[in-house]
């Protein structure tokens, strides 16, 4: 349920191909004298280049310039202090202590919410009766705010009187306060997140298996392939491209969400559950420090430029399969 | 053959009811009477009391208006803008086709949740700070759409658009008669995503307002749910979330099978 869930592949690469091959000497020479059509070609995109130019890339340049500066609350002017802010940074425990939530909680979401996504795709995939009801109850998280999500799971998690608990004490276990320790906050809000977000990437491993042609399966049954080994030796070598796509949005989203943070910890307690979002919205949005706060977009900016190239230099194994 | 697919079904509904428990203790506790303890099996009878309260304790009809104004303000204009921009891309051949490919490839991996800093500031030297246009002006161009957009006006015959024109079509109209009907599922797609994001983003609306005016549900929400007066009243909190998820989720319920299929085939490959 996110903007920038298209992924390289619809990057026209391809068509492109094809169309500059079908191009005639005719077309050719049309194109050259088709100033008019460059013309109107502009005037159709400039609202959206307009917008874009506004709110992404001069942001982005923006970033990088604050980034150098010294502007907090009360200064009118930026002063130019080189990569000061980074130094500062790098030698502040907070920051690092951040970093490794942050980390920590990719960790902790990546790879759990993709095994749950492609096993509700393979649930959903087999067709039956009860396929309705499977339907609504993964994919009904996905289309409830994240907030919603939050509130919902900040009293699952209440202490004593909380669902969880309750189940607990049904066993005989004592109760816990899991959003209150450092050391089982992260964790915590990770199976929030999980719930969340497993529903969403099923929907482009469903997608994926969907690709997948019948007559494949077909041929590997009359050779007398077990399911099992139909799933490790076809579908899964099948779905590698998907999942490789897959794993750069499960990437991203786990660094660019935090709206269950500001809902359920605000970071408590002892900054055990900040992670690298919400210390940028603290930073410039609670202590007004607009340039650590720039420098932090920066890390960002640099960390989500590493994931999308990790998808972009992997697409080409697609093309095998196509 | 028989047990194994017992055993499937034991598994399979095992997980549906996890996913589901929240959501069914979040309904049984906005339709019963408060209570300390939570439950998934309703205690008491059904109640509206949650809903009557939370309607006159917060201004949520407000939080409501907003939050529709602001979700339909950003889809028209990216209509619009993405309608422009995807027919450029995909019928007419221009020279800086690469460029404008590689601008819109910069949005798909930045997304604007990253960039709250410098947007904040450029909303803040435009003076539009606690306005609706502040929550939707970042999003009217959408590469998401255009990309959505471009994939489907690529399958729409050059004959037809040929046709208009010695019908004595112009640009817009040919566009507005021939390339949007005929692209009618991929706007449903894009409705869907568009929406859905906008209907439940936080964080940037958080931000940039700071009245009940302006406010969306969502931040409404955050700002109720923490309040002292909701603390350990969950019923009331519970009826909250409920209000706010219930249009999406009953359209979801309702279309559930179109939804889902839309999204596997909206070009996300």
């Amino acid at each position: 349920m996110d903007m920038a869930v298209f992924s390289v592949y619809s990057f026209p690469k391809k068509d492109r191909l094809v169309k500059n091959r079908a191009l005639t000497s005719q077309q050719t020479k049309k194109r050259k004298q088709s100033w008019k059509r460059d013309g109107i070609a502009c005037l159709l995109l400039a609202p959206s280049l307009i917008f874009l130019t506004m709110f992404t890339l001069i942001p982005i340049v923006k970033s990088f310039y604050l980034s150098l500066m010294d502007l907090q609350l009360g200064m009118k002017k930026p002063i130019f202090i080189g990569l000061d802010n980074y130094t500062y940074l790098f030698s502040d425990p907070l920051f690092w202590k951040v970093m490794g939530n942050t980390v920590l909680f990719s960790l902790l979401t990546v790879i759990p919410s993709m095994v749950l996504g492609l096993a509700l795709a393979l649930l959903l995939n087999m067709r039956h009766k009860l396929t309705g009801l499977f339907r609504v109850s993964f994919f009904s998280p996905v289309v409830m705010p994240m907030i919603a999500v939050a509130s919902i799971w900040m009293f699952i998690y209440m202490p004593d009187a909380g669902l969880l608990d309750q189940l607990l004490k049904s066993f005989g276990l004592p109760g816990q306060i899991f959003l209150q320790r450092s050391d089982t906050v992260l964790p915590a809000l990770s199976v929030v997140y999980n719930w969340k977000e497993a529903g969403f990437l099923m929907i482009f491993f469903l997608s994926g298996l969907q690709n997948i042609s019948t007559e494949m399966y077909e041929a590997a049954r009359i050779d007398g392939a077990r399911k099992f080994t139909i799933f490790w030796k076809l579908t899964f070598p099948l779905l590698m491209p998907t999942t490789i796509f897959v794993s750069t949005i499960a990437l991203t989203d786990s660094f660019k969400l935090v709206d269950h943070i500001a809902m359920m910890t605000e970071g408590m307690p002892n900054n055990s559950s900040t992670t690298l979002l919400y210390f940028i919205y603290q930073n410039g949005f609670t202590y007004f420090n607009q340039g650590i706060a720039s420098t932090l977009t920066v890390i960002l900016l640099i960390i989500m430029l590493i994931a999308a190239s990790l998808q972009f230099f992997t697409a080409d194994s697609r093309i095998h399969y196509n | 053959m028989q047990l194994k697919r017992i055993v499937f079904f034991i598994l399979a509904s095992a997980f549906a009811l996890l996913w589901l428990i929240p959501l069914i203790w979040l309904i049984v506790t906005t339709f019963t009477e408060p209570s300390y303890y939570m439950s998934i099996i309703p205690k008491t009878p059904f109640s509206l009391q949650n809903i009557i309260y939370i309607l006159s304790a917060a201004p949520f009809g407000r939080y409501y208006a907003n939050t529709i104004m602001i979700v339909a303000g950003i889809f028209c204009v990216q209509c619009i803008t993405v309608t422009l921009a995807a027919f450029a891309l995909s019928v007419m051949n221009f020279r800086f086709e690469k460029l404008v490919f590689f601008l819109i490839f910069v949005q798909i991996i930045i997304p604007n949740d990253v960039l709250i800093m410098p947007n904040y500031s450029t909303i803040s030297s435009l003076g539009l700070i606690d306005t609706k246009l502040a929550i939707m002006i970042p999003f009217y161009c959408s590469a998401f759409g255009i990309l959505l957009l471009r994939q489907s006006f690529k399958t729409i015959p050059i004959a037809l658009s040929d046709a208009s024109k010695i019908d004595g079509c112009n640009l817009m109209q040919t566009i507005w008669k021939v390339y949007v009907p005929c692209a009618k599922p991929a706007y449903v797609s894009f409705g869907l995503v568009s929406i859905s994001y906008h209907w439940n983003n936080y964080l940037w609306p958080v931000i940039v307002t700071n009245s009940v005016n302006n406010r969306p549900l969502t931040v409404g929400l955050a700002i109720f749910a923490k309040s002292k007066e909701a603390v350990m009243q969950w019923s009331n909190v519970c009826a909250a979330t409920f209000i706010i998820i219930f249009p999406l989720l009953t359209a979801f319920l309702f279309f559930q099978k179109q939804f889902i299929n839309s999204f596997v085939s909206s070009g996300i490959k």
